[in-house]
């Protein structure tokens, strides 16, 4: 971490602006289990049975795998991923507890961790009033609140106590949204997949705090390919919040994650994401490969999805968050600011597939691209023959910080039917100088007033966000524009 | 299923004589074609820039091929009226893929040079050599289609300069009583400062046989110089029309093109435009009418390569019963190109349940300097609109063409020739009202759709 350069700055966020430096780019010194590099039958099978899961589960991966065999990596994105060597990749790292047995007490490194990271594990710190699932590399540390989030009957656990626990649930929805044929690294992931987040919200019930999960890679030369499975039942409703960082190392990692949600009748699930993996340096060298398959069901009538997501890290982003809108007036919602600085490539976007009649879409897209980095959005609205009466608005906006970064748009627009209107708007400059000189002006220094406008800029979306993810968010914009104006 | 063998066969088999017909300009490029088509497919339909066009079905009849320039007995002049009143134009004609020039073409003598290709190679070779082939991009496999099995074309020049006092007019009719595919090919070159106005409009005399247009047009836009450019389509259900426009803008040049298809069956119109000079302005223009089983694709790209420049689009889709829109465009500034100001619009009314559009606009911008937008919609007429004229007692079917008409008139409106602006208000009426048919002692097949 870097001494605070400019004093002067009484302004809170701007002190932390400049600390330039990834602030969570440490290594926790921690004994892990990880399994050989390689991928083959036998190391799918190894995974299952470390998670001592059942047989289905196992029948479930390896076609996943034997399916992935098939396919090739996509080369359609506006990011420049190079050849991964799948076979130099470990896909199953779990930090050791010190002693077998002792599940409940966690390893007082990992809470370290986790409080360097300002994460909540310890079930004093009630006042943040979140319940945590703290995922590091393969497996989930420790999930907090669950003892009061069941007796409302909400599950809240790692996939792979889920697995045992309610086994009936997770195969009833697993793989349902995403199936393991829908993409290259969605059969990666369903056939490696180890830890993340299940969260089950009975009929009727209305999910009394934030549930959170924050993903952590520690250990070096592995992948993490976690799973998030997340069902609404009819009336229920529940805000899910997901965060994410990793150490700086001058290796690129994987991460190829599977986010599925069902949305019964009448329910209504808010999902937002701090996206912070370890975006490389200043020329580009390291950083994570962060390439997620995310798709949510609005499986019932009145059902509704929203995704927001705040992108400052990774080295490559390839993550379109989507909305399938099934049942008839339901509601799906994609709120998204990517900020790109350096040599990081972003290309990110949102699918609203309607589906029901009278289903209404919404995307709002801020895309900031600074450095040498490119930012692209690409979205798909399509309105099936049948569903009439739908509605779709799109904004995506990009700003352009330097002459060297770029922004794109890629949208795809379908209608087929004469009673659905769909609208798409998109617009790409740069910082409005006379903002700037009218920011000056009043004492404000040029490497602030963009500060402020990219706030400003971003509002709309950081409005949709969670207040403690607002905040954060916001600070983390400007962290990561530092050293881009001039 | 490759429907381009057929055609890559017919040129194995008759090169000999493709090539005696034809000047040795264009046997040259015919062999860089054939090494272009020679694993090459035609776009399926869902393939990247094809969503709703399925090129390889288009192209999978058996449509005849003039290879060996038989003459057709039937002269266009005397059976087609199509011209535009108080608009004094002069008149080209191609008949199939033969051309023909009418007493009017006189009138522009001195000043622009219009001649088949077999003429210019010999007149202009040093022009033709320059520039014929080198816009159009062989990695299309369409261009390489029309560059393999081409016979003739159009060159049209204008001389550093000369501004062209009156629009030149170029008919393109299909008459043939087979099914026929040509391979039309302009090529216009307009000097420094001199300005030409282009009117090509497309029609199909004999509604009962399929036809198939592939064109290749490339213009030269040189410094300083003013080129409009409208392409007007009424042709027949069973006419299908590949077209690909490529343009080549210097600095301070100003481009106009509007495409505007009225009837037809299937079509593919591309346009893609490189602005190479500073303070370049470009105007890409677009209307469709369409309603049975119509199909209407536009692609268009424009590449920003020098700072300073300006380019607007617009394109504008009424579509009723099965018809299909598609549209997809994209702008694209290149890094080093500051103070760019480039818009892109694609408006859409969908009147049928069955009526399907595609639209893809898109931005890839490498500079900061920049104002880019596009906007994209589609949607119906506006139904208070609609009661509102209704309760001032104007039947909804009348409420709903004059509310239709007002959607495409900014399109005509950008048209900068006053006759055929009022021209196309008035076609536009008559397709609306379904009387486009009624066109005093002509023979075209507009009316069939």
């Amino acid at each position: 971490m870097k001494e605070n350069e400019k004093p002067e700055k009484g302004n809170q966020i701007i002190e932390e602006a400049a600390q330039a430096e990834y602030k969570y780019g440490f290594v926790t010194d921690i004994e892990t289990e990880v399994i050989p590099k390689g991928l083959d039958e036998d190391v799918v099978r190894r995974i299952s049975s470390l998670k001592g899961e059942p047989e289905w589960l196992l029948e479930f991966r390896l076609k996943a795998y034997r399916h992935w065999l098939t396919l090739k990596a996509p080369t359609w994105g506006h990011v420049h991923v190079p050849e991964i060597d799948f076979q130099d990749i470990s896909y199953y790292a779990a930090p050791r507890q010190k002693k077998a047995g002792e599940v409940k007490e966690i390893d007082p490194e990992l809470k370290k961790t986790f409080d360097k990271l300002g994460i909540p594990l310890e079930e004093q710190m009630r006042l943040s009033g979140m319940a945590v699932d703290a995922v590091m590399d393969s497996v989930s540390v420790k999930t907090t609140y669950r003892e009061r989030l069941a007796e409302l009957g909400v599950i809240f656990c790692s996939i792979s106590e889920a697995v045992k626990d309610y086994p009936d649930l997770v195969r009833k929805y697993l793989g349902k949204v995403v199936p393991y044929t829908d993409n290259f690294y969605a059969a990666l992931n369903s056939a490696v997949f180890s830890d993340g987040s299940f969260v089950y919200i009975p009929k009727g019930v209305r999910c009394p705090m934030e549930l959170s999960t924050y993903f952590r890679i520690n250990a070096a030369q592995t992948g993490q390919f976690e799973r998030t499975l997340i069902v609404a039942d009819d009336d229920a409703y529940v805000s899910y919040l997901e965060g994410c960082t990793a150490p700086m190392r001058d290796e690129n990692q994987l991460h190829a994650a599977i986010v599925e949600i069902i949305v019964e009748d009448r329910a209504e699930v808010k999902y937002s994401t701090v996206q912070n993996w370890y975006p490389g340096d200043k020329d580009g060298k390291g950083g994570i490969y962060n390439l997620v398959t995310k798709r949510g069901l609005c499986r019932g009538d009145h059902s509704k999805l929203s995704w927001t997501q705040v992108e400052t890290g990774s080295a490559i982003t390839w993550k379109y968050p989507s909305c399938v809108l099934k049942g008839d007036h339901s509601v799906g919602e994609f709120y998204s600011v990517a900020l790109t600085n350096n040599w990081q490539e972003a290309d990110t976007g949102t699918k609203m597939i309607h589906l029901g009649k009278n289903s209404t879409s919404t995307i709002v897209s801020k895309g900031i691209s600074a450095g040498h980095s490119q930012n692209s959005y690409r979205g798909m609205v399509k309105i099936a023959p049948k569903a009439t009466g739908c509605r779709n608005f799109t904004q995506c906006d990009s700003l352009l910080l330097s002459d060297t970064s770029g922004a794109h748009t890629f949208p795809v627009i379908e209608v087929g039917n004469d009673t659905s209107v769909v609208e798409h708007e998109a617009t790409t400059s740069k910082i409005n100088e006379d903002q700037i000189f009218y920011c000056n002006q009043r004492g404000i220094s040029t490497e602030d007033a963009v500060g402020l406008i990219v706030n400003g800029y971003a509002k709309e979306v950081m409005a949709k966000l969670p207040m403690e993810f607002a905040v954060e968010a916001q600070k983390l914009l400007s962290v990561s524009l530092e050293g881009s104006v001039g | 299923m490759n429907a381009l063998k057929q055609y890559i066969d017919l040129y194995d088999e008759s090169r000999e004589v493709i090539e005696q017909q034809s000047p040795a300009l264009l046997n040259n490029l015919r062999r860089i074609a054939r090494e272009h088509l020679e694993n090459a497919r035609l776009p399926r339909k869902g393939s990247e820039d094809y969503e709703a066009t399925d090129l390889e079905e288009v192209f999978a009849h058996d449509y005849g091929v003039n290879v060996n320039r038989l003459p057709f007995d039937a002269d266009p002049a005397e059976t087609f009226h199509c011209d535009v009143p108080n608009m004094s134009t002069c008149l080209y004609y191609s008949s199939n893929d033969a051309f023909h020039s009418s007493p009017t073409a006189e009138r522009n003598i001195g000043q622009v040079v219009v001649e088949p290709f077999s003429m210019a190679t010999v007149d202009y070779p040093e022009l033709m050599t320059s520039y014929y082939g080198q816009l159009a991009r062989m990695s299309d496999p369409t261009v390489a289609l029309n560059t393999l099995l081409v016979q003739d074309g159009l060159f049209i020049y204008v001389p550093d300069g000369v501004v062209a006092e009156r629009p030149i007019q170029l008919v393109n009719i299909f008459n043939a009583a087979l099914d026929m595919m040509v391979q039309r090919r302009l090529l216009i070159v307009v000097g420094k400062n001199a300005a030409i106005k282009l009117l090509t409009c497309d029609h199909t005399q004999s509604p009962d046989y399929h036809y198939l247009n592939n064109q290749v047009i490339e213009i030269v836009a040189m410094q300083g110089s003013t080129i409009d450019y409208y392409d007007m389509e009424e042709s027949t259900p069973l006419t299908r029309r590949v077209s690909s426009i490529y343009v080549d803008q210097h600095e301070g040049s100003n481009v106009l093109i509007d495409g505007i298809t009225l009837t037809n069956g299937f079509t593919r119109n591309n346009y893609h435009v490189e602005v190479n000079g500073e303070h370049a302005e470009t105007q890409l223009l677009g209307m469709t009418i369409a309603s049975g089983q119509q199909h209407v694709d536009s692609h268009t790209f424009i590449s920003h390569n020098a700072p300073r420049c300006h380019s607007n689009e617009m394109f504008k889709y009424v579509l009723n019963d099965s018809a299909v829109g598609a549209f997809a465009g994209k702008i694209l500034v290149k890094p080093d190109c500051p103070r760019v100001e480039a818009y892109q619009g694609n408006r859409n009314l969908c009147g049928a349940p069955t009526a399907k559009m595609y639209t893809k606009p898109q931005l890839e911008i490498y500079t900061d300097d920049v104002m880019c937008s596009h906007g994209s919609a589609v949607g119906q007429l506006d139904e208070e609109a609609l009661f509102y004229m209704h309760t001032r007692g104007i039947s909804i079917e009348e409420a709903r063409r004059l509310l239709m008409q007002a959607f495409v008139a900014d399109v005509i409106d950008g048209v900068r020739l006053d006759a055929l602006k009022d021209r196309l208000h008035y076609l536009v009426e008559k397709r609306f009202a379904g009387t486009l048919s009624n066109c005093a002692g002509c023979m075209a097949a507009c009316k069939k759709n």
